[in-house]
């Protein structure tokens, strides 16, 4: 028979180290039914049989967050044969809330105090016999991260699974409210089986809605009413401090902490990193030097040699030859060579992919469409996916590192008070720092946000921020119309967080985010060093995500532009073009210039270019490429900025930039969107105001930038621009009780 | 009565009761804040709000107009 267990605990307990260890690599990461919160299930190393299901970090089964409610279902409906409680020993009280929970669902409980190399190096001590005795479960020692007490854990678990049906919950509130719970549980329909009669007791007894509806009791609130009366609060809150007195009652005589009297390293770092003066300061650093690393130096190293490199001409190994190289190549420009060097007669040469096949196809004598198809289209469409992923190696590397570090709850506790003013959450900064990266995690980062508002508002504004895929555009248009001037890259980051802030603003006024800012209620954990395991780990599985959500979607469009772009009607029959102006590409980019016109960029390459970026936004430069007929381009499109400059003036290209930045990302974040979202029309609402949004910016960039650069006169789109700016800052500035007034109409109606 | 957010930094104050209502509330209650516990104010984030508190034994971060739920003693 296979064995189901549930792995439950807090965030912060461990939970995901021990699932890591249980499972190794057997892991199947999906979405739970309906809902968009991640669901991983893996199977026991040692035993292929028995399946681990790792339940959403929780600190209660209360049904407010997706999480608990989701843990919840799963725990009431698919009835696992035992939960193994994972809870942090160096945190015990919290976390014991969450087991008097779950020891009342009548399913067998197995808890592992976590963290005991910590508990005991802090000279506390645990009597975990006798815990496991007041709680009615079984109580096992481990580290986590050490991989200790684990097998035993398991074993216990797996003992305890056989109980199923026979395990009841032992723990007793006081006489009084369990006088009321008794009166309840009578009430309770015959049908509930025994073991499951406390949970429902008690959830009715907090009025919980989703229980309420679904057992249908009368005559309880009666009840209710009269505890309260009786106990002077509310029954939610009755029973919150009846746990925590109950758990307190426990810890006595099995808990001691040894009074340490000065600070833990943790509270020093702390102390340092949230200071009141230091904290800003230091945030700043940090974000410095993870883009430094990522993004300035490791990061295009990395990007550098997969583009150039692997998919590219091809590279020096470690670098051995590079240096003759660029010796040789200099003398060559100087003219004191006279034959141009080739690079693989230098230390020891790797050719790139593209020669390799494209060498391959060519001497096997293949037809040479289908050569441009794999050397062109797959290839190119492949390494545009690959290309990317060393740089978001190093970035999910440090937001890996800073999330296991505990730092991640720090900047949602500095940043907070920002991110409210913009209908936003401080943990808003996690999505968007990530999505400086790729929007595609970044936009999945926003589970953490619990409120939906805040999530909604999230997602639909984390693409406004320039991923990395947009900075090959970027350093495009600044190469191109602005010399490469230092100004250009910052005024997008610039440009795409004003987009957050006003978009916050104004759709926070609106009916579809008016409300309550939401709760920020967050627990900040203890400093401490990250396993590089556990880094890696979430290193690999967010970009290994990218590979998967992206790569298919860039590679068909990468084979579908190549194929729009070199086939078309030419001499008056259909077939392979030269020109890429006969393309059938040129004839769609044709068509659609039209809308661009009023931005300034009405000819049909930047139209083309445009829609190629809805596909994938580095496909911009490729495209540009392509159309102006460069079979390779360097990432920042070096090769066109001669062309470029010349069918552009700066502020259309500026529009274009701007556009770009701001419209509907590419398809896979629009993908991570839907998910996020769980909704089709929400997600329509989403691109569809991006979309807009960046059109209504373009134009009022190039309207009012060429009446002031002069290079229009002032005509009918200055003054309709002048009228889309007055129009944005009325929608900023219109107070919020202007849409109170109008709630209530609408409600009187 | 004086609620959480009139502490001043430093101080150690135990909970009297929980006002107001929904989500936000129970999120409070669940994170161990309930009516006699001690909860010691350690900080205030570097821009003015949330503010760090220490409750039993780990710290949290709340906002301040959500502390102002909290009457304290």
């Amino acid at each position: 028979m296979s064995i189901r267990i549930a792995l439950a605990g807090n965030p912060n307990s461990g939970k995901t180290t021990l699932f890591n260890a249980l499972t190794g690599s057997n892991q199947f990461v999906g979405n739970w039914p309906g809902v968009t919160v991640e669901k991983k299930e893996g199977k026991l190393k040692s035993d292929r049989s028995i399946t681990i299901t790792d339940l959403p970090g929780i600190y209660s089964l209360s049904p407010y967050t997706l999480e608990e409610v989701v843990a919840r279902n799963y725990l009431l409906e698919e009835r696992p044969d035992v939960i193994l409680n994972i809870i942090d020993g160096t945190n015990l009280e919290r976390n014991l809330f969450l087991t008097t929970q779950l020891a009342e669902l009548g399913i067998p409980v197995v808890v592992a105090v976590n963290m005991m190399d910590v508990v005991l190096k802090n000279g506390d001590k645990i009597d975990t016999a006798k815990l496991g005795k007041r709680l009615g479960c079984k109580v096992f020692e481990i580290s986590a991260l050490k991989g200790t007490g684990i097998a035993e854990a398991v074993q216990g678990a797996l003992d305890a699974a056989k109980t199923a049906g026979n395990f009841r919950p032992v723990h007793s509130f006081s006489a009084k409210v369990e006088q009321f719970l008794t009166a309840v549980s009578a009430k309770l329909p015959e049908h509930l089986p025994e073991e499951q009669r406390r949970f429902y007791s008690i959830k009715l007894f907090e009025r919980d809605e989703k229980i309420m509806a679904a057992l249908k009791v009368e005559e309880i609130e009666e009840i209710i009413l009269a505890a309260e009366k009786e106990m002077d609060d509310d029954a939610e809150s009755i029973i919150t401090a009846e746990r925590y007195h109950y758990i307190g009652d426990i810890l006595k005589n099995c808990y001691w902490k040894k009074n340490r009297g000065g600070l833990t390293v943790s509270d020093k770092i702390d102390r340092v990193v949230t200071n009141r003066w230091l904290a800003l300061p230091i945030f700043a650093a940090v974000m410095f030097l993870v883009y430094f690393v990522s993004v300035s130096t490791v990061g295009t190293y990395a990007t550098d040699w997969a583009n150039d490199g692997v998919f590219g001409d091809g590279w020096h190994l470690f670098g051995i030859g590079s240096a003759e190289m660029a010796e040789a190549s200099e003398a060559f420009e100087a003219g004191t060579l006279t034959e141009e060097p080739d690079p693989a007669d230098f230390g020891v040469w790797v050719p790139g992919i593209p020669v390799v096949v494209g060498g391959v196809l060519e001497s096997i004598n293949c037809a040479e469409w289908l050569q441009g198809l794999v050397v062109d289209g797959v290839i190119g469409g492949v390494g545009a996916v690959l290309g990317f992923v060393p740089q978001m190696l190093v970035l999910f590397f440090f937001l890996a590192f800073l999330e296991a570090c505990g730092y991640m709850a720090r900047i949602a506790f500095i940043m907070d008070r920002i991110f409210r003013k913009f209908g936003l959450s401080g943990k808003s900064f996690i999505p968007m720092l990530i999505g400086t990266g790729c929007g595609v995690p970044g936009i999945m980062a926003s589970r953490t946000i619990e409120n939906d508002r805040d999530r909604k508002m999230t997602i639909m504004t984390t693409t406004f921020i320039p991923c990395g895929a947009k900075l090959p555009i970027i350093a495009l248009i600044a190469g191109a119309l602005f010399g490469g001037a230092a100004w250009v890259a910052p005024s997008a980051y610039f440009v795409g967080i004003a987009a957050i802030i006003v978009s916050g603003v104004i759709l926070k006024k609106t009916r579809l985010f008016a409300g309550d800012p939401a709760p920020f209620v967050m627990e900040l954990p203890a400093y401490h060093m990250p396993t590089l395991s556990g880094v890696l780990r979430s290193m690999w599985e967010r970009g290994s995500s990218f590979v998967k959500k992206a790569g298919t979607i860039i590679l068909l469009s990468a084979i579908v532009i190549w194929f729009l772009s070199n086939f078309g009607f030419a001499n008056g029959s259909f077939g392979m073009v030269e020109d890429l102006s006969d393309g059938l590409l040129a004839d769609i980019g044709s068509a659609i210039a039209v809308l661009f016109a009023p931005l300034g960029w009405g000819n049909w390459q930047s139209a083309v270019a445009a829609v190629t970026g809805l596909v994938a936004k580095e496909n911009v430069v490729a495209t540009f490429g392509q159309l102006y007929g460069f079979a390779e381009v360097a990432e920042d499109g070096a090769e066109v900025w001669g062309t470029l400059a010349a069918s552009f003036t700066p502020v259309a290209a500026y529009s274009f930039l701007v556009f770009n930045l701001l419209c509907a990302p590419c398809f896979a974040a629009i993908g991570a969107i839907k998910r996020e979202m769980n909704s089709a029309k929400w997600t329509w609402f989403a691109i569809g105001y991006q979309t807009l949004f960046a059109y209504l910016i373009s134009f009022c960039v190039y309207q009012i930038g060429s009446a002031v650069t002069g290079t229009a006169s002032f005509g009918i789109g200055t003054a309709l621009a002048a009228a889309a700016v007055l129009g944005i800052l009325f929608m900023l500035f219109r107070p919020q009780k202007q849409l109170k007034k109008w709630k209530l109409e609408t409600a009187a109606e | 009565m004086k609620t959480l957010r009139d502490v001043k930094i430093g101080q150690t104050v135990t909970v009297q009761k929980l006002t107001g209502e929904g989500p936000v509330k129970r999120r409070i209650m669940d994170m161990g804040i309930t009516k006699g516990t001690e909860v010691f104010i350690r900080k205030v984030a570097p821009l003015g709000d949330p503010v760090e508190i220490t409750v039993r034994g780990y710290e949290l971060s709340l906002r301040k107009a959500d502390a102002e739920m909290i009457l304290v003693g």
